[in-house]
């Protein structure tokens, strides 16, 4: 797996470089952000989305971003990985930086972009194929040199699924309960390989014990990834996130920035009056 | 404040009988398509159902109805509709995946848009009147089998884009997103996950056509399909016949036997449809049930 | 967006709390009015209504509970449920303190006080005033008065140590008031501790307010 090993350079060499601690012992030490917007504007068509953004994304942590509907969570995690790119009317100003670059300038695919941050969709959207095929379609679009198989099975575990379906990769995945289908997102998600894996609402459509089980699986992939979650659920963000970000939306209905910092911060003693009235559910 | 209780009562009662009402019309409706269906297919087959046979299919028109066949026609009908799908699937697949997948919603693809639905909905007569003007006389294409297929082509075309379009509006936004964060470029996004799973709708459509198309007498009279051709095409470029046809030209001549003839066609023309609409299904249940590995 | 039920609710909570703060303040004022008079009937009470203080306090502990179990409280609201939780603990413990007193007053019984007497009523009115002013302090949100609150413990400390001073004097110059001296020594040390409680009452009123944990007077006790 010549990749993967080119990738984990990479990303030492880039985490190395941005904390000046590398080496140090791993869960304490302040690292630098793996991605992050400055200045970030977004229109679609005449109406602005987002205003003046300017979000961290630090790496092996759990970044959640939280506000009322509308507020433009979700076109903001959508930035990261182009997403918004396929939405007519989309532009955008200031720069979204991942690795260094900034990921809208001007030579740089989306594709690329995109095979290096993964994406969970608020409902579970397997493709209407074999388990096997849901995990190998990314890796064999790409081109992924190795055993496919192998890099289903490891992608499968790390999203804790392949005990339950080992027996039946060759099943359709709608066959999976919702939970499971969902797992199977992030396995899908997981076996390019990416650096970041990007989050929007993935347990609004699933019931309290299956949104559990990912949030484990969530504190478990922070471990190798960073993580960046939109949820509307307050008390998820509150239980998996290592710092949260808090969007409202100002006058004009651009989303702004209001608030970011440590989850406990947030929650406990937040700095803002706003996000004060908005996670003590006095919004509006 | 609540309605007393007996007018209650009297209403409840009133909305039942127009719940009931409304069923039973309904189903008289749908008995009115079935059984007039029945009756056609019952008629057709009584009447015409001693003529088929091996002579029958296997011979060409004759003055004596005894011994008239349809195999032209049936040749002509299996040429065209082959030239007609091998035109109008591509094209009409093609321009269904171009405009959902490919083309900027802007006012020109609205227009463009608008002009299909339209076509579909132009008699098929005046597609004859293009078909002789365009293909007949400025291409010199003649009278041929490929002139006919090319018309029929044209005129089935907007059905295949509209159904295929359907097809792909439906599948659902969510699998082209996580296709492409997965990193998947557009065409392997379209190829690989959306006309995939859109592939038994556009099936469906693609037989509307071309049962459509099977069906067509009008303009390839127009463009001058022969009346009595005692010969198979041998080329796309020969002249031909097909079954409407000679169903139509038999069923105008006085004599009764001619008549059994022209029943007997229809049985072998509905045989035709019916085994096409056979295929279609099995190949549309091949695709969806179970994934591909 | 607004939050009519839990709103109530959580106003109650405090209002329960302010009542239970009321019902401390009372059992303070008695048990020395009762200590000064030998008021063997008023200590008696004082005694009883310590009861009904323990029942406040476990009742809106168990609202309090119940508003962490259904509403999920965040930022402020969970900050405020969090101080109040803290501060009924503090307030049934004054209680006790009051309780303790008057149980002295119980065994001093008739007998006459010391010569000259020990005065225990400027502590006693200071920790009051403490008391009534941290829950102001509570009611308005005020983490500056709050601190400067906390500071009059000093005083309380400096009469405290005037009257050990005192008691020891009358016990060492006459051991037959050592009984009554050392009974008066716990009165005053009842006092102190009081008074060192309202400073924790404070801590959580600028916790309330401004959201750190911070302690604000180390008593020499």
């Amino acid at each position: 797996m010549v990749q993967e090993g080119l990738q984990r350079a990479l990303s030492q060499s880039f985490m190395a470089q941005t904390s000046g601690q590398a080496g140090g012992t791993t869960d304490d030490l302040p690292r630098g952000p793996v991605a992050e917007t400055r200045d970030l504007n977004v229109w679609y068509d005449d109406f602005q989305a987002l205003r003046d953004i300017s979000l961290q994304v630090p790496g092996h942590r759990i970044t959640a971003i939280i506000g009322p509907s509308g507020c433009g969570k979700s076109t903001l995690i959508r930035c990261f990985n182009r997403m918004n790119d396929l939405i007519a009317g989309f532009r955008s100003t200031g720069d979204v930086i991942f690795q260094g670059q900034d990921i809208y300038g001007k030579g740089i695919d989306p594709v690329e972009v995109r095979r290096r941050i993964g994406m969970v969709f608020q409902k579970p959207n397997p493709f209407p194929k074999s388990i096997y095929e849901n995990v190998a379609f990314g890796p064999r679009i790409n081109g992924y040199v190795g055993h496919l198989h192998e890099i289903v099975e490891r992608a499968l575990r790390q999203a804790a699924l392949w005990d339950e379906v080992k027996d039946n990769l060759r099943k359709s995945a709608l066959t999976l309960s919702g939970g499971q289908q969902q797992r199977l997102c992030i396995a899908r998600a997981l076996a390019i390989e990416p650096e970041v894996i990007l989050m929007d609402e993935p347990c609004s459509a699933l019931d309290p014990a299956a949104t559990l089980k990912i949030e484990d699986l969530m504190r478990e992939l922070a471990r190798e990834y960073a993580i960046v979650i939109v949820t509307h659920n307050m008390q998820q963000a509150a239980r998996v996130a290592d710092s949260t970000a808090v969007m409202m939306m100002a006058e004009d209905r651009a989303g702004e920035l209001i608030e970011y910092g440590p989850t406990k911060e947030v929650f406990t003693n937040p700095k803002e009056q706003r996000t004060e009235d908005y996670i003590t559910g006095r919004f509006g | 404040m609540r309605a007393p209780e007996a007018s209650f009562r009297r209403r409840l009662f009133a909305r039942k009988v127009t719940a009931m009402g409304f069923a039973v019309l309904c189903l008289l409706g749908t008995s009115v398509g079935i059984v007039a269906l029945a009756l056609l297919l019952i008629d057709v087959t009584q009447e015409g159902i001693g003529r088929v046979g091996w002579d029958f299919i296997n011979s060409f028109p004759s003055r004596r109805p005894e011994d008239a066949g349809i195999k032209a026609a049936l040749w002509g009908t299996i040429w065209m509709i082959s030239i007609t799908a091998a035109f109008a699937i591509p094209i009409g697949v093609g321009a269904a995946i171009y405009l959902e997948e490919y083309a900027p919603r802007n006012w020109m693809t609205r227009v463009i848009q608008t002009n299909i639905s339209n076509l579909a909905g132009v008699p098929s007569i005046v597609y004859g009147m293009l078909g002789l003007t365009l293909f007949v006389r400025a291409m010199e294409l003649d009278r041929s089998v490929l002139a006919g297929s090319l018309t029929l082509a044209l005129l089935v075309l907007p059905i295949v884009i509209v159904a295929s379009q359907e097809a792909l509006r439906a599948v659902p936004n969510s699998i082209r997103e996580a296709a492409y964060a997965v990193g998947a470029s557009r065409w392997q996004v379209v190829s690989r996950q959306v006309v995939p799973v859109a592939l038994p709708g556009i099936l469906t459509g693609i037989i509307l056509a071309l049962s459509r198309a099977i069906g067509e007498t009008a303009p390839l009279i127009m463009i001058g399909a022969l009346l009595f051709v005692p010969f198979t095409p041998s080329g796309p470029l020969d002249r031909f016949t097909v079954l409407p046809i000679q169903i139509f030209n038999w069923s105008s001549r006085p004599q009764p036997e001619f008549q059994e003839n022209a029943a007997a066609g229809i049985i072998v023309l509905m045989v035709v449809l019916l085994s096409m609409n056979a295929v279609a299904i099995f190949l549309r249940n091949r695709f969806q049930s179970g994934p591909q590995v | 967006m607004t939050r009519t039920a839990f709103d109530h609710q959580l106003a109650e909570v405090q209002e329960d709390m302010v009542e239970l703060a009321s019902m401390v303040e009372t059992a303070i004022e008695r048990s020395v009015q009762a200590l000064e008079g030998r008021d063997i009937e008023l200590a008696h009470r004082i005694i009883d209504d310590d009861l009904k203080i323990n029942r406040k306090r476990y009742e809106t502990e168990e609202k309090c509970l119940e508003l962490f179990a259904t509403q999920q409280p965040l930022a402020g609201d969970l900050r405020t449920i969090v101080a109040v939780l803290h501060i009924i603990v503090d307030l049934e413990r004054m209680g006790d303190h009051a309780e303790g007193i008057a149980k002295v007053t119980l065994m001093l019984g008739h007998e006459p006080p010391i010569e000259p007497d020990i005065d225990l009523a400027p502590m006693a009115k200071i920790a009051i005033r403490m008391l009534v002013g941290s829950v102001d302090a509570f009611k308005d949100r005020d983490a500056g008065r709050a601190r400067a609150i906390c500071d009059e413990d000093d005083e309380v400390d400096a009469l405290y140590d005037k009257a050990y001073g005192e008691l020891v004097t009358h016990m060492v110059n006459d051991p037959e008031t050592i009984d009554r001296a050392t009974h008066l020594g716990w009165v005053a040390h009842n006092l102190e501790r009081i008074a060192d409680r309202v400073t924790n009452i404070c801590e959580r009123v600028v916790y309330l307010v401004e959201g750190k944990i911070e302690e604000l007077n180390v008593s020499k006790y």
